[in-house]
Order: structure tokens, then C-alpha cells, then sequence
């Protein structure tokens, strides 16, 4: 059985907080998760995608956030417990669809997983989604630990159900990173059938019936209002006329903090958990009670900028402060250290800061960048589109997945890249614009999760470029997702369909379409000449499953790869491919026999012919 | 501050300090120690570096701050002397001295430090440095992906950790594949020997 269906209430285990909230929502009876995969909240649904096969949760990875989300306002206004799981640049994707849902609402809950990414730990930005609470009109709660995530989703759930609107649950890294006890609760019994009862003037969000509806959005959330001022999840402790408001990890730190500077007898901390709407009489309250007070929150001023909007309203005058160049910045995430320090020196109490060791003799140590595994087949590709345009002045438009990394030196192939499915939409206004050749990369989930509108875009408007379409048969950058063209029975898994690549770019239309295998070096680099050559729109399919991945499926690993006597030291394999299975040894390259996966690219690279198979 | 113990591990993607991490949990739990964890290691299967922060004790914070550190356990010698931002003079610094060099160092994009030198450095600006080398250590106990072991003897030999041999070598067999156990805790007791001895 999954340890996150243990049904011993009171029982203590220890949880990533990415399992609390599946075992939150389990908790909760949820009934249906949809999710498209997102550091940090991937683990969320690959717990949802494990249980799902040994209970009745429906769970599905769908073909990108906006689809999760519509899967999920159907199932939730059929009445079933709905959630849908997304990093917090998802949401931009399903923000068409949440911004109407939220005026259509929710019969059965509705929770929305935000995950966002402070310090970009490994995401394109560090947007505050808490935004989307005030753009869209819905409620937004936010733990400050592991534990708290856990219990704070049934609330979640109750809430949803009470406003019959989606909630936005919206976590940090560190929350969803982290690893602490957690108390289990009582499950509830899921429903996973509903009914939809037709409704078509609420339903329809026609002109006339969405004028209807955003009042009822407006009156809910006055609603939601009420509700947040005597939530359990905004709560003021300790006592003083220095006041802090606070939310999410900052309330972890700030605790520390308080008692390292011995001031918990002079400051009362305001935790907001239930962060949209705000509390205003309750923090109004609060900011009566205080001399000063400080906002400690990561990333945007959005309870500062209310907060002080609440002491206006209220008269009040007192010192608020949070985003400043003397306090805290916007930028990247918080710690401990820098809490304290910056609240000892606003409420002016001394603090004891142990000197950081002297870092300035320290040598240079050479960076340890991540990088394309051993055996990578998009190194491959990347090396055959280089070769293959030589001679010609290029733009290499890139997309997100592990093939980012080529932009790094020696593969240095990426040049531009903004969001998911980019790759296919900025090629056409490149090749617009300039007179270089525009050749762009994009990966097999990434083309089904919103590369699919550029290429039409391309064709229909004949535009002039190469796509090439890193196909290695799985999400392989959040750890191995299925997705529309992934073959599910190799994972023992019956009733999906598995959609072609080729046959969608076929019915697209495109123009010109060639398929290459990259380890096949010498034929993949003629045929990606040729579909450079072509004037229009041509895509280029590289397949090849992903090393990491097919090493799941092999009985016996591929023979490892030497370099013989007859090498010249020329370091064409290490110099321009970078593969890691290389090192350097008294000046030689060597190649590592456990990391090499005997993919052969090095062997056809090498000009001396010196790079051979190990004898079995 | 004086019950909180905050322990820095570093390694390379695919070196075993994730178990390592989870045997001190277990072995927290076991001791009945409060602990919290963080890790970064969305890159840790390309290579990257992963870094898990362990807070011993009775704090909310699942991260340590730079300097802040009172262990640091450095799984590859230039990792640890890249992490030297998280300690001070009292911290204490455990390291395994076998090299994985970076990719960039083949490549020609930086040297590796010399070894001599940067026990030296770490020596003189830390309260101690426990440096061996845990491959051979795991090798002698019959298992070189042991490594992980060998270093959690060599941390648990510090007695900074609230948690004690006992614990973590029971926290060894839940937390550790069967066929393993004997070697693992052999690897454990090397570890903790090489450390008495420094």
C-alpha cells in the first residue's frame, strides 16, 4: 500500500512537504488530480499518479496546465473533490481558464496547487502568484511548514465548498522541499461520481450571463472576507507594541528569530495564512495595538501594499515598513540570518552575528554546472545541427526541458527562450525580421504542452525556419512524466492512447519533414542540411529515447566505449561534444566505463577512428 | 540557539547523500530529537549539486544561513570548499578527500584546488577538519558506494549530533537495503574510527 494511504489518524511520519499535501488532500477525500509536471510541485502529482493505480482517484497528467484546469472545473462542478497541480508559471498558462471559472465557480471543492519558485531555483522567473488571487477574485492560503501544508488542504477543500469557488493554494520551494514530522488525520471516504445539473444562464458565460456572475463573484468575496478575518490560519502570537506581519517561511525564520534576539516578550507577530482576501479588521486591529510594524514576506510588497491601505482607512499613522534598500528586498528568497538581522536592526535591539569565515584566500574552484547526462541523445543533435550548419549565420531558439543545458558551452545551441513552447513562436518573428537561418529546439512534452499553435502559426502564415523536435519519449526534466506521445504500455500501463509527432506535423501541413536517430551521426547531419536548405517551414524529428529512462527497460547495459593507442590527442570528443563519461587523465582523455552508456556518438566524432568498443 | 544543531551536507548528484539524509531522519526519530530537512535537487541525476540542510532541535527554519552552519559533511573536497559560505570558527568539517572533478575542469573552464591546500584553508579557518578518504574506506568495507556510510561514521564520531552511533545504525538497517546492512555498517564503523583518530 502507498505509505500516504496509512489510515492510522494520530500516527507520526515523516513527510516531504510535497507528500503532506497529497496526503492532505487524501485526507481530504479528493477524487479527481490533474496536473502538468513542475518543479517543485512535481512530487504533489507523482504521489496523485502512484496512488491513483492501487485506489479509485482518478489522477491524469494532462497536456499542459490550462487543460488540468478545465478537466478540473468539469469534474468540480459535476461535485466531485478536484485538484489540479502546477508550478507557479503554470498558472500563467490556465489564467484564461481560471479567470472565468472563477466568475462560473464550484459545486464540489476545487483546490489549485501553485508552487512558486523564489530564487528561480529552477524555473525561468520568481513571479508572486498571490496576484492571482486579486486578478481572479479567488481565495488564497498559504502554510508556513510541512505540517501546516498537510492540514490547511481539507480546510482548503471545506472552504472551496462553503464560497463554491476554487481555492489557490500556493506554496514555496522551501515548503514543498522540506521535510518534518506530520501528524496524520482521519480519512475521508472519497466520492468519485457526480452529476451535472444543467444550468445553462450560469454556465455560459455569454456577455449577459458573465455581467450576472461577476456579481455574484464580487459577493463572494466579500464572502471570502468575513471568512478570512476569523480564520484559524490568520492568528496573532506573543504580545508587545512592536508588531510583524508575516507570511508563508518567513513565519519559520521570524520565530527563530525572536527567540535568538530574546524579544518575544516585545513583539506580536500577525501569521497570514489566508492571504486573499486579506483580514482588514482583524490587521486593523493589530496595527492599533502597535508602535511600529514591520511586513516580512518573500518576493512582492502584496501585504505590505494592503496593509498600509488598511492603516490609512483606519487613521492610523504608525511606521509600516517591509520592501526597502535598508530591509528587505523583492529579489530571491529569505533565510534566517538575514530575518533576524534586519528585524534586530528595525525594532533597534542588538545582534549577535557570528563572522562568516573569511572566504577571500579561498581559490577559484572550477564550477560544477548540471549537465546533459552521459550518453544524452540531444548532445547528439546538438552536435549534428552545429555541423550541419556550418557556413551558415544561425539563430538557435530553444525551449524548456534537460535539452536547455545545450546552451552551455562547448554545445552552446540555445539563443533565446522565454516560456514553454517559445521555441516554435519566437522562430517566426526571427526569421521575419533577420536574414539568419533560424533553427529551434523543442522537446516532446513540451511541443504537446503548448509547442503544438507556433508550428500552425508557421505554416499558415509561411514562415521560414527549421523546428527540431528533441523526441526522447518521455517529460524527462521533472523526472520522467508520461506524456501524449509517451508508449504507456512500456510502463505497464493499459487504457491510453499514445499520439504520433510525425502524424500531427504530417496533418499540419508542414512542408518539409524528415526524421533523424542521432546516434546515426554522418546521416543525421545530411538530413538536417537538407531541411536547413528548404525554404519554409521545416521540422526535423529527433527520436531516441531518453538514456536515463531507457536504462528502466535494459536487461544488459550497452558495451562502454575506450579510446585506444591510436588517439592523437586531437580532443574533438571532449571539446566539442562534453560528454561527462570523458576525464582528463596525465593529459589524456579517458572515458569512464560506468558512466559511458556506449551510445557511439564520441567513436563517430573522432577522426582518428580511436574511440572503440570495450571487448566483451 | 544552544539546543539547535545545524548540520550542511554537499555532494554530487548520484553520491548517496540523500540516504544519508534519510538515516539521520530516521535516526532522529528514534533519539526523539526534532528535525527538519531542505534539499535542492531538482538537477542532482545531471550532475549538478545537491545540498540538504538538516536543523537538529527546537527551530522552525528547514534552511541554515551562510555561516551559520556547526557541521558541514562535504561528500567531494572542492564541493566542501565550496560551502566553506556556511560556516564559521566553531563549525566543525568533515570531508571526504576522493575528487570527482567537474566536467569544467575536462573541458579546460578551471583547475581543480589542489588537495594539500585545501585541507590547509578549511584547517585554519574552521574549529576542526576531519578529512579522509571514504572511497577507499568504502571499498575496505566491500561496497565503494558505501561511501555515504563511511561519512556519517566520521560525523556521528564528532558527537556534535544529538543522535548517537546506536541510533543511526539502527536507523542503517530500516532505512538501508538488507543485503547491504552488514557492509553498511561496517562502512559506518570505519568511518567513525578514521574520525577518533584525528
Amino acid at each position: 500500500m502507498h505509505k500516504l494511504l496509512t489510515d492510522q489518524p494520530g500516527a507520526t511520519m515523516v513527510l516531504l512537504g510535497n507528500e503532506a499535501i497529497t496526503r492532505g488532500a487524501i485526507e481530504a477525500g479528493v477524487a479527481v488530480a490533474t496536473t502538468y509536471p513542475g518543479t517543485p510541485s512535481s512530487e504533489i502529482s507523482l504521489n496523485f499518479f502512484q496512488i491513483s493505480q492501487e485506489s479509485s482517484l482518478y489522477f491524469e497528467y494532462s497536456t499542459n496546465e490550462k487543460v488540468a484546469l478545465e478537466v478540473a472545473a468539469a469534474t468540480a462542478n459535476s461535485g466531485v473533490r478536484s485538484m489540479c497541480v502546477m508550478k507557479h508559471v503554470g498558472l500563467n498558462v490556465a489564467a484564461d481558464a481560471l479567470m472565468t471559472l472563477a466568475y462560473v465557480g464550484v459545486k464540489g471543492g476545487l483546490v489549485i496547487i501553485t508552487a512558486d519558485d523564489p530564487f528561480m531555483f529552477s524555473s525561468q522567473n520568481e513571479q508572486d502568484n498571490r496576484y492571482y488571487g486579486k486578478l481572479s477574485g479567488l481565495p488564497i492560503l498559504e502554510p508556513s511548514s510541512v505540517e501546516e501544508a498537510k492540514n490547511m488542504i481539507p480546510y482548503a477543500f471545506e472552504l472551496s465548498e462553503s464560497l463554491q469557488e476554487p481555492v489557490i493554494f500556493r506554496t514555496t520551494t522551501r515548503i514543498n522541499h522540506s521535510t518534518a514530522p506530520v501528524t496524520l488525520g482521519a480519512i475521508r471516504d472519497r466520492v468519485c461520481k457526480g452529476d451535472f445539473t444543467k444550468d445553462p444562464f450560469n454556465y455560459v458565460t455569454v456577455p449577459a450571463v458573465s455581467r450576472k456572475l461577476h456579481v455574484k463573484l464580487l459577493a463572494n468575496l466579500d464572502k471570502a472576507a468575513e471568512l478570512s478575518e476569523t480564520s484559524p490560519y490568520n492568528f496573532v502570537s506573543g504580545s508587545g507594541a512592536w508588531g510583524i506581519v508575516c507570511n508563508g517561511v518567513s513565519f519559520a525564520y521570524l520565530c527563530d528569530a525572536l527567540q535568538d534576539l530574546g524579544i518575544q516578550d516585545k513583539v506580536k507577530l500577525l501569521r497570514i495564512g489566508f492571504s486573499h482576501p486579506m483580514p482588514s479588521k482583524l490587521i486593523k486591529g493589530f496595527l492599533g495595538s502597535c508602535e511600529k510594524v514591520l511586513v516580512v514576506e518573500e518576493g512582492e510588497p502584496y501585504m505590505e501594499e494592503a496593509v498600509k491601505a488598511f492603516a490609512q482607512e483606519a487613521g492610523l499613522t504608525l511606521p509600516i515598513n517591509g520592501k526597502s534598500r535598508d530591509l528587505f528586498s523583492r529579489l530571491y528568497e529569505f533565510n534566517p540570518r538575514l530575518v533576524r538581522q534586519v528585524v534586530a536592526a528595525y525594532f533597534g535591539v542588538p545582534c549577535k552575528v557570528e563572522p562568516m569565515v573569511d572566504l577571500s584566500n579561498v581559490p577559484e574552484i572550477p564550477q560544477r554546472p548540471p549537465n546533459l547526462c552521459a550518453g544524452c541523445s540531444h548532445r547528439a543533435t546538438f552536435y549534428e545541427v552545429k555541423k550541419a550548419a556550418e557556413g551558415l549565420s544561425t539563430i538557435y531558439p530553444t525551449d524548456i526541458g534537460c535539452y536547455t543545458l545545450g546552451f552551455l558551452p562547448p554545445l552552446s545551441m540555445g539563443d533565446f527562450l522565454i516560456c514553454m513552447g517559445s521555441s516554435a513562436g519566437t522562430s517566426c518573428g526571427f526569421s521575419k525580421v533577420t536574414d539568419k537561418k533560424v533553427v529551434s529546439f523543442i522537446g516532446d512534452s513540451t511541443f504537446f504542452h503548448s509547442g503544438i499553435p507556433g508550428l500552425v502559426n508557421a505554416v499558415f502564415n509561411n514562415h521560414n525556419f527549421t523546428l527540431v523536435i528533441l523526441d526522447n519519449g518521455i517529460t524527462a526534466m521533472t523526472g520522467h512524466q508520461p506524456n501524449p506521445g509517451v508508449d504507456m504500455g512500456l510502463m505497464n500501463l493499459q487504457g491510453y492512447g499514445q499520439i504520433s509527432i510525425e502524424a500531427v506535423v504530417r496533418a499540419l501541413g508542414v512542408p518539409h519533414i524528415a526524421i533523424i536517430q542521432p546516434y546515426k551521426v554522418k546521416k543525421s547531419i545530411e538530413t538536417l542540411r537538407e531541411a536547413f536548405n528548404f525554404k519554409g517551414v521545416s521540422v526535423v524529428i529527433a527520436q531516441e529515447m531518453c538514456t536515463l529512462y531507457a536504462k528502466g527497460f535494459k536487461k544488459t547495459k550497452s558495451r562502454a566505449y575506450y579510446i585506444s593507442d591510436k588517439c592523437q590527442n586531437h580532443r574533438d570528443c571532449i571539446s566539442q561534444l562534453a560528454c561527462p563519461a570523458f576525464f582528463l587523465d596525465a593529459e589524456k582523455v579517458k572515458i569512464d566505463p560506468v558512466m559511458c552508456s556506449g551510445c557511439a556518438v564520441c567513436a563517430q566524432v573522432c577522426p582518428e577512428n580511436a574511440i572503440l568498443p570495450v571487448k566483451a | 540557539m544552544s539546543d539547535i544543531t545545524r548540520l550542511i551536507i554537499v555532494a554530487v548528484g548520484g553520491q548517496g547523500n540523500l540516504l544519508s539524509s534519510s538515516v539521520l531522519g530516521e535516526a532522529a526519530l528514534l533519539a526523539g530529537i526534532p528535525l527538519r530537512m531542505s534539499e535542492i535537487h531538482g538537477m542532482a541525476q545531471r550532475g549538478g549539486v545537491v545540498e540538504s540542510a538538516l536543523v537538529f532541535g527546537n527551530a522552525q527554519s528547514t534552511i541554515i544561513s551562510d555561516g551559520e552552519a556547526d557541521v558541514l559533511l562535504g561528500f567531494e573536497p572542492s564541493e566542501t570548499l565550496r560551502a566553506l559560505n556556511k560556516c564559521n570558527a566553531r563549525t566543525v568539517v568533515i570531508t571526504n578527500l576522493s575528487p570527482l572533478p567537474p566536467f569544467t575542469v575536462a573541458i579546460g573552464k578551471g583547475v581543480y584546488p589542489d588537495i594539500a591546500e585545501l585541507q590547509q584553508i578549511i584547517r585554519a579557518k574552521t574549529a576542526r577538519l576531519i578529512a579522509l578518504n571514504a572511497v577507499d574506506l568504502a571499498k575496505t568495507a566491500g561496497n565503494v558506494l558505501s561511501v555515504n556510510m563511511v561519512l556519517l561514521g566520521a560525523l556521528i564520531q564528532t558527537g556534535i549530533l544529538p543522535v548517537t552511533a546506536d541510533h543511526v545504525k539502527q536507523a542503517i538497517r530500516t532505512k538501508t537495503k538488507a543485503a547491504f546492512v552488514d557492509i553498511n555498517t561496517r562502512a559506518f564503523d570505519l568511518g567513525f574510527e578514521t574520525a577518533s583518530r584525528q
